[in-house]
């Protein structure tokens, strides 16, 4: 879709001027930030503190924050498109760049996991620690299927139906507006104020659900790599 | 006497399959939100680590309804 080139030649713009910025600032021993650089440092602060550092700690927090805050701003990004007027479709509403998306976050975790434990991270999560062995016929493959099959997919699935479910509702509503406006009879034209209201305040909706799901996303994210690389217990 | 149609219901039964769908996970989210909030009130210093957790429990659960979203055009 163009709306994507467009996002992403959007967000390579925008990340490469606060790079040069932050650069210049701290060679010029700048303290007080300028607006421009004081949004890039919020944005990206936000994603580094609330989201890496709280699950992951310090450490492997900066080590994996590069993935992280690519996600983060590139779901950000084709999220919000679903509301700007004249693009009106949000890149993440086809299953493409979910899907993509979800297969980093895959190999991200096991690349942590087998990093960090070697073979014993697919013992660890196929054969949790303190299960008496008989049970291991049920636990085994359930805890294969939520692992290795449902993680990514519900991921890729999450972003899109929520996507998918905002435009259709946005859809409803400004044509239901439409056709009271222009085609109903009499008193009914007057639906269309209401129908038009909600439309308008589903637009704000999505603008939460668009923050939300990139938020969402990028914490998921994290707490699968949190979970592989934690200790057995 | 020929039997005779009183009312007609014409539709996808999808939807009602839907509407199904979303009853668990509706209730399952109402869940994790209340309890959330019933801890938030009895210790509000812990809440911002209160409200991460809600956000993951509130994202695990509402996979169930996407699913259900989803089915259709996986199956139909």
């Amino acid at each position: 879709m163009l709306i994507r080139l467009l996002v992403t030649a959007l967000l390579i713009l925008v990340f490469s001027l606060w790079a040069s910025k932050f650069r210049n600032a701290a060679k010029a021993g700048q303290v007080v930030p300028t607006k421009f650089q004081l949004m890039g440092e919020i944005s990206l602060n936000f994603v580094r503190n609330s989201i890496a550092h709280d699950q992951l700690g310090v450490k492997d927090g900066d080590r994996f924050l590069p993935l992280l805050a690519t996600m983060f701003f590139t779901v950000l990004g084709m999220n919000i498109t679903g509301i700007i007027p004249s693009l009106n479709i949000a890149g993440t509403s086809v299953i493409g760049l979910p899907l993509v998306l979800a297969v980093a976050a895959y190999v991200t975790f096991i690349y942590a996991g087998v990093r960090k434990h070697g073979l014993g991270f697919f013992k660890n999560s196929l054969f949790p620690a303190g299960v008496p062995a008989a049970f291991y016929i049920l636990v085994t493959p359930i805890e294969f299927l939520s692992t290795f099959i449902l993680r990514p997919v519900t991921l890729a699935l999450r972003l899109m139906m929520n996507m998918i479910a905002g435009h259709l509702l946005l859809v409803l509503c400004f044509s239901a507006t439409q056709f009271f406006l222009f085609n109903a009879e009499g008193v009914f034209k007057a639906f269309g104020a209401g129908t038009f209201i909600f439309g308008f305040i589903f637009t704000l909706f999505e603008i939460l659900v668009a923050f939300l799901q990139a938020y969402v996303f990028t914490l998921l994210t994290t707490v699968y790599i949190q979970l592989a690389l934690a200790d057995e217990h | 006497m020929d039997a005779t149609n009183i009312a007609a219901l014409s539709g996808n039964l999808a939807v009602i399959g839907y509407g199904l769908a979303a009853v668990g996970p509706g209730i399952g989210v109402g869940l994790v939100v209340s309890k959330t909030i019933e801890s938030i009130a009895r210790q509000p210093e812990l809440a911002a680590r209160l409200q991460v957790t809600m956000w993951l429990g509130i994202a695990f659960t509402e996979a169930l309804a996407l699913i259900g979203l989803a089915t259709p055009f996986i199956f139909v």
